[in-house]
């Protein structure tokens, strides 16, 4: 009988550990992005347990749920409880769309004093904590990939990728923490 | 790096974060098919290209992905104003005074 297919971890194994700064694979999510007019924002944020944010640069948390604005009607929602969020969405009424990510995204992790530097070794905005407080996140570049940046605490922050592009990320951080000592 | 003034993340982005998509305030037709063969071309590629103040779309397609407008002066690159979809233009002579 032939062994099943297991689904690899684009980035299994991959570490950066410097002095102020560590760069790692976050684990898997299950992931979504749910698109929807204002009118429909209760329900849904009812049945995903979180509350959506619509403010720019906004992100909430709730129900082991991320939340993250995207656009005006567009959020990223990341579940770190391997829930199944756009099955909850799916039993709304309201008139929207979810649209299941999960493997499409990979996310890396940054942490350390000196994270928000090595993440503007690629990245043009502005990551002073006035400008992107914990809790901020966008859509944004990283030298030539598009990424979702979101500050989880102040020395912490979450890279969400396209999983083909996460090698490209990866490297670049890398490259980018290797002058952090000091 | 310029910066560009998104009015739906309501704050200046680096200009990587954009993308020109022509031209603003084009409307299309509602009679395509009674159009002559003259007025399609005049309005599918005839532009106006002034050099100066223009009226343009822009995409922030690696920020929230809107479209909006922006008024820009194409000799300076300077944005004079950017203004969500569907809000009236911004009137040129007013605009163009304090430069």
């Amino acid at each position: 009988m032939a062994d099943q297919l297991q689904r690899a971890h684009p980035l299994s194994g991959r570490l950066v550990s410097n002095a102020g700064v560590t760069v790692e694979p976050a684990p898997e999510a299950p992931r979504m992005i749910l698109r929807a007019g204002k009118s429909a924002l209760p329900a849904l944020s009812k049945a995903l347990g979180v509350k959506l944010p619509t403010k720019p640069k906004k992100s909430a948390n709730g129900n082991g749920r991320i939340a993250i604005w995207l656009g005006p009607d567009e959020w990223l929602v990341i579940d770190l409880q391997s829930g199944d969020p756009a099955a909850d969405c799916a039993a709304v009424k309201v008139l929207h769309s979810a649209v299941d990510v999960s493997h499409r995204n990979t996310a890396i992790i940054v942490s350390g004093t000196h994270s928000a530097a090595v993440i503007n070794g690629g990245c043009p905005l502005d990551l002073s904590l006035d400008a992107f407080p914990a809790g901020a996140a966008t859509r944004t570049v990283f030298g030539k990939a598009e990424i979702i940046l979101l500050r989880e605490t102040e020395d912490r922050f979450r890279i969400e990728c396209w999983r083909s592009f996460s090698d490209y990320v990866f490297g670049f951080l890398e490259a980018a923490a290797v002058d952090t000592d000091g | 790096m310029l910066l560009i003034h998104c009015p739906y993340c309501e704050e200046e982005r680096p200009e990587i974060e954009f993308a020109n998509a022509g031209e603003a305030h084009i409307a299309r037709p509602s009679d395509m098919d009674g159009l002559s063969d003259q007025a399609f071309e005049e309005f599918f590629f005839i532009r106006s290209n002034p050099k100066g103040l223009h009226y343009e779309r822009w995409r922030h397609i690696h920020g929230c992905a809107r479209f909006f407008n922006a008024l820009r002066d194409t000799v300076t690159d300077r944005f004079v104003a950017t203004y969500k979809t569907g809000e009236p233009k911004p009137d040129i002579a007013a605009e163009g005074k304090d430069q």
